[in-house]
Parts: C-alpha cells; sequence; structure tokens
C-alpha cells in the first residue's frame, strides 16, 4: 500500500448525487404530510383576522387583505356563552383556578405513590399499582356518576375542591407510572447510603430524591397542566357553571346562535383556548415528548 | 422481645400511597362494581351502595335487552337488498358509530404514523421541525381540534365553498352533515391529531433498533423497504402493540371530539357510547350503567393484546 500511496485514488463508497429520487419521495411525502398538519391552524388564524362580511363573501383558504384584530377583542371580551357575554376570558380564569392546584395536589400524591412503590414496596403494593394502572383504561363516563355520589356525599359537588379532586383521581395512574418507573431507575446504592446514614422516608425523598428528580417533575407539569387545560367532560360536570374551565366557555360560545355564526370570533376564541397548551408544547418540545412516551410505554 | 406489628411496618410508605390505595378501593374498584352492579336494576335517581336498594331494583339482563332494542345504541337492520345485485348491510347508533371509528383511526393512524416514522429515519434535514408541526395538534384539546375541522369542513362556508369558488362548480365535501359520511368527517380530524403521536411512539421504537440488524440486510442485499416491513416491523411488535391499545382505548372513549365537531349530529347519526351514557344519566340510568358495563367490556377486548404481551413477557423469565 505505502508505493502506491503517492497518487490521490478516490477510497470509500461512491458520493451520493445530492438529490436521489428517493430522497426526492421522501421529502415530498413528508412535505404533504405537514401542509396537512399546519392548515387547520393556517385557517384558524386567517379566519381569525377576517371580518364577517369577507367570511361570507371570501374564500376560507384566502389571506384577508385588511387584517382586523376585532375577532379577538371580541372573543376575549364580550362573546356570549348563552348566559352572559363575557368572552372567553373568565374561562381562561377559571381553567387557571382548576389547572394550578389540580397539578400541585395530583404531583404530590403520584410522585410519593411512585416513591412508595419503587423504593418502599409493602404488602399488596404491586397489586394496587396493577390494578392503578388497568384502571387508567377505564372510560371516563363510566366513572363519572359514581364521583357524582362521592363528591355530593363530600359536600363538594359542583365546586373547585371536586374538580380538583377528580383531576387528582385520573392523572394518578399515568403520574404513579412515571415517577415510579424514575425512581426505579436511580442507582439502588443511592438509596442504600441513605437507609445506612439513618435516613427515613420522608428525608430520602425530600433531601436526596427530590433535588435530583427535577426533569421528571418538569415532565409531570407539562403533562398535568396541558391534560387539565384541555379537559372538557370534568369540567362540565363538577366544576360547576361558575367555575366552567376555557374549553367549556369555548363550547359554549361556538354553539350559541345569538345573531348568526361570528366564525372569526369562535376561531379566535378556539387559538385563544388552544394557546396555552401550543405554548407549553413549543417550549418544552424534549420534555413533552418524554412525557407522551413515559406513559405509552408500560411497566 | 415483642415482635413489632406488621401493620405498621413502613409506615410511612403506607400513610403516603394511604390516597392511592382510597383512590384504588373507592373509586376504580368500587365505582366500577357499583356501575356493573346497578346495571342490573331499575334504580332512578342518585342512590348510595344499599344491598337492599340492589335487592329491591334487581331486573336482571332487562336494561341490557332494552339497551340493544334501542335504536340509538345500536340498530343493524337485516341486509337490505338495493337494486338488482348490490346488497346493503349497515348498522348504525352509538356503538356501531364507536366502531366504524375505532377501525378506521387504528388502521389509518398506525399506517400512516408507521410511514412518517420511515420517512423521518431517513437521515433527513429539519427532522425537528417535522415532528414538531406532526406533533403539535396532540397538545391540543379535543374541542378545539373539533371546532376548527368544523369550520373547515361546513358546507356553508370551507372547503366545499371555497372551491366550487375557484371554478370547481361539482366539488362536494358536505360530510358532516351527512348521516352516512359524517363519521368519516370525526376519523380525518381524530387522525389529525393523533397521528403525530403514534409517529413518535413508532420513530422511538425504530431508533430503538440494533444497528447490527441494518449493516446484516445490507450485506445480504436486501432492499431498504423489504427491510422495513420483513425485518425491522416484526421487531417493533411491542410498540404496534402497545400504539394499538392507546389508539383503540381512545376510540373506544371517544367523547370531547365529537361533542365539538357534530355534538352527534345530524340527528343522533354520529352519537357515540360515552355520548349515549352521558346523555342517559337522568332519563334513563338503569340504561346508562348498562351501557357502562358494555364500554368496560368493549375496553377490556382492546386490552387483551397488552396483557397477553406483558404475561407472555413474565413467563418466559
Amino acid at each position: 500500500m505505502a508505493n502506491k500511496s503517492s497518487a490521490i485514488v478516490p477510497s470509500g463508497a461512491k458520493p451520493k448525487p445530492f438529490v436521489t429520487p428517493q430522497r426526492f419521495l421522501v421529502y415530498t411525502v413528508l412535505t404533504v404530510c405537514a401542509v396537512f398538519f399546519l392548515f387547520p391552524l393556517y385557517i384558524m388564524i386567517i379566519t381569525s383576522l377576517k371580518s364577517i362580511q369577507e367570511i361570507q363573501s371570501g374564500n376560507i383558504f384566502i389571506p384577508t387583505m385588511t387584517p382586523t384584530l376585532d375577532a379577538w377583542e371580541k372573543a376575549w371580551n364580550s362573546a356570549c356563552t348563552g348566559l352572559y357575554c363575557e368572552g372567553v376570558k373568565v374561562g381562561f380564569w377559571n381553567s387557571i383556578k382548576i389547572t394550578v392546584p389540580s397539578t400541585i395536589v395530583s404531583i404530590i400524591v403520584a410522585s410519593l405513590t411512585g416513591y412508595s412503590m419503587a423504593n418502599w414496596p409493602f404488602k399488596f403494593s404491586e397489586v394496587f399499582f396493577t390494578i392503578l394502572l388497568l384502571s387508567s383504561f377505564i372510560p371516563y363516563v363510566v366513572m363519572i356518576y359514581p364521583l357524582v355520589i362521592i363528591t355530593r356525599e363530600l359536600g363538594i359537588y359542583s365546586t373547585l375542591p371536586a374538580v380538583v379532586l377528580v383531576h387528582t383521581i385520573f392523572g394518578l395512574p399515568l403520574l404513579t407510572l412515571l415517577f415510579r418507573n424514575y425512581f426505579a431507575s436511580l442507582p439502588a446504592e443511592l438509596f442504600k447510603a441513605a437507609r445506612v446514614d439513618g435516613a427515613g422516608y420522608w428525608q430520602i425523598f425530600f433531601q436526596v430524591f427530590a433535588p435530583m428528580s427535577v426533569p421528571i417533575f418538569t415532565v409531570a407539569v407539562i403533562l398535568q397542566v396541558t391534560g387539565i387545560w384541555n379537559d372538557f367532560l370534568f369540567g362540565v360536570i363538577y366544576a360547576g357553571p361558575t367555575n366552567y374551565p376555557m374549553t367549556v366557555q369555548l363550547n359554549n360560545i361556538v354553539n350559541s346562535a345569538q345573531g348568526g355564526k361570528a366564525y372569526n370570533v369562535d376561531m379566535a376564541a378556539t387559538i385563544l383556548t388552544g394557546l396555552v397548551p401550543l405554548a407549553i408544547y413549543f417550549f418544552s418540545g424534549k420534555y413533552f415528548v418524554r412525557g407522551i412516551a413515559a406513559g405509552a410505554v408500560k411497566g | 422481645m415483642d415482635r413489632p406489628n406488621p401493620l405498621f411496618r413502613n409506615l410511612s410508605s403506607k400513610l403516603a400511597s394511604l390516597p392511592m390505595m382510597l383512590i384504588v378501593l373507592g373509586v376504580f374498584v368500587g365505582g366500577t362494581l357499583w356501575t356493573v352492579l346497578f346495571s342490573f336494576t331499575n334504580i332512578k335517581i342518585l342512590p348510595i351502595f344499599t344491598p337492599k336498594q340492589w335487592m329491591d331494583g334487581f331486573v336482571g339482563l332487562a336494561n341490557y335487552k332494552r339497551l340493544f332494542n334501542s335504536d340509538r345504541w345500536m340498530s343493524c337492520p337485516a341486509i337490505t337488498k338495493i337494486g338488482q345485485e348490490s346488497w346493503q348491510f349497515k348498522c348504525t347508533g352509538a356503538m356501531p358509530n364507536m366502531i366504524t371509528y375505532a377501525i378506521l383511526a387504528i388502521i389509518i393512524m398506525i399506517s400512516l404514523g408507521f410511514l412518517l416514522a420511515v420517512m423521518m429515519d431517513q437521515k433527513i434535514r429539519l427532522e425537528g421541525m417535522f415532528r414538531t408541526i406532526y406533533l403539535y395538534p396532540f397538545a391540543l384539546s379535543f374541542i378545539v381540534t373539533g371546532h376548527v375541522w368544523a369550520w373547515i369542513m361546513s358546507p356553508e362556508y370551507g372547503l366545499q365553498n371555497a372551491m366550487r369558488q375557484m371554478g370547481w362548480e361539482s366539488f362536494s365535501f358536505g360530510w358532516i352533515a351527512d348521516r352516512n359520511m359524517v363519521m368519516y368527517a370525526i376519523v380525518i380530524a381524530g387522525i389529525w391529531q393523533g397521528t403525530g403521536f403514534v409517529m413518535a411512539l413508532m420513530l422511538a421504537g425504530l431508533r430503538g433498533i440494533d444497528e447490527d440488524i441494518w449493516k446484516a440486510a445490507k450485506v445480504d442485499g436486501i432492499p431498504a423497504w423489504r427491510t422495513y416491513l420483513q425485518i425491522v416491523l416484526p421487531m417493533m411488535k411491542a410498540v404496534m402493540v402497545t400504539t394499538f391499545v392507546l389508539v383503540a382505548s381512545g376510540a373506544v372513549r371517544i367523547y370531547d371530539l365529537v361533542v365539538a365537531l357534530t355534538d352527534g349530529g345530524p340527528g343522533i347519526s354520529s352519537d357515540v357510547p360515552s355520548r349515549y351514557i352521558y346523555q342517559n344519566f337522568s332519563a334513563n340510568l338503569g340504561q346508562s350503567l348498562s351501557a357502562s358495563t358494555v364500554m368496560l367490556v368493549s375496553m377490556a377486548i382492546v386490552l387483551i393484546p397488552w396483557i397477553r404481551m406483558e404475561f407472555g413477557k413474565k413467563s418466559q423469565g
């Protein structure tokens, strides 16, 4: 080999041309699908910027030449739900009132449960955990009536605590799984060392595990905030009309037919309702994907 | 020396798990049993569980008989003959609607999701951008998805109107107002929302496959598409089962999307079991509970592949 080294001979595989038919096909399929997925977002935005006359006379695909934020203003402040005309802003604040305590309570309960399951198993804890996992598949409507009875007996039906309780209950299976798997993946020596040093259940949780579990808590917060924000059924049933979350408010606005359909206002309200989960999604992409993947890979 | 009471061993752990145990026993197990048991009674108002109420109200399978005789739940007219040669067999009602949705959603979402994942796996540029685009609908509420698609598919001002304005006079797309097509309109919206999620699961599965498999297939001269179909696909069984169970269980419990998109209309032609149950709580509780039980059974059927896989894993060691 050495005496042939002066000549520059091409080595390795033949370089591929920049565009092969195969790559062209791949990018075409990906782009066509991307257009399909982006299309509703585009329609939502351009519709919300039109005036109602333009919607009636114009074309759904074509953006307006004279965009206006009137529909947004109306959707936020004065759109009618059939009961009153205060826009989706009422629902926005209600959703915050529901989401914040529900997220906090459900994560506290689930992280402790997951920690117990992973590190302090007791008799029947595996049985409970298995039932809990299977329960995540129970259709929500099946549980509505029993939960109406339970919340009524607790005296909280149709109030904020009721909806927080229900979100905690239905968030528990997935979150417990998330935390259990995470704590089980931490090195066992860590737990043992803390035990040898005399730390107990709470000390290990707060001083050893919690500080090193920020990523999983982040994933849990993202999962819960988007899930609870997007909930409709529990909000309708347990929150009571004064606490209706944004999704319920949006649905009522779109369905109320007062003075003809205002599609531009409807679409502005729709975007506003989707804005919080979308913002979370765009700013936390990696964690969001991790959250849904963790939920999917069971066991 | 007294032995410590075993009940108090790991006391903190038990205390911290107490809310979970109460929820499992009181809500999930208790609520399910309550629903199933009272589906055999003719109760009308909110009872608490008392054995006496149950005994007094016991009507056997009457609720189930009425349920399956109700056209709103399921109506399968005998095979009807239309014209000279063609036959039609079509079931209508909440249950067949849900099954239609489930079958289509499973087939389309899994095949499209797999296709997209394979494309994404070709070391493409802008992978992050494509993934963000495919997955963002999954972050949205079904209510949001439903209203957007209701607007796009609105026959009056939506796609149909736009196409006609642009000169395609005969273009017709009025699925959400058509009793026979409305479920397909819901499928479109469901696919839009969920395919990105399936793609993400499949992509994770593809990335988990050993590089050596690819090298071996290449050495053997097997074309890439055959490697995907005949080698990689069978290796992704676990991911496929998980995806199937997640998509199918989502389809069984479909509710919000239908409420926002069609609210069961036109008429009740896009009603689904969840909506049927919810609508009947006040008027027809017994029937609602028997429908709930049918839904639980449907969900159990959907879970069979997953349970078999988990069980199989354990028995293998």
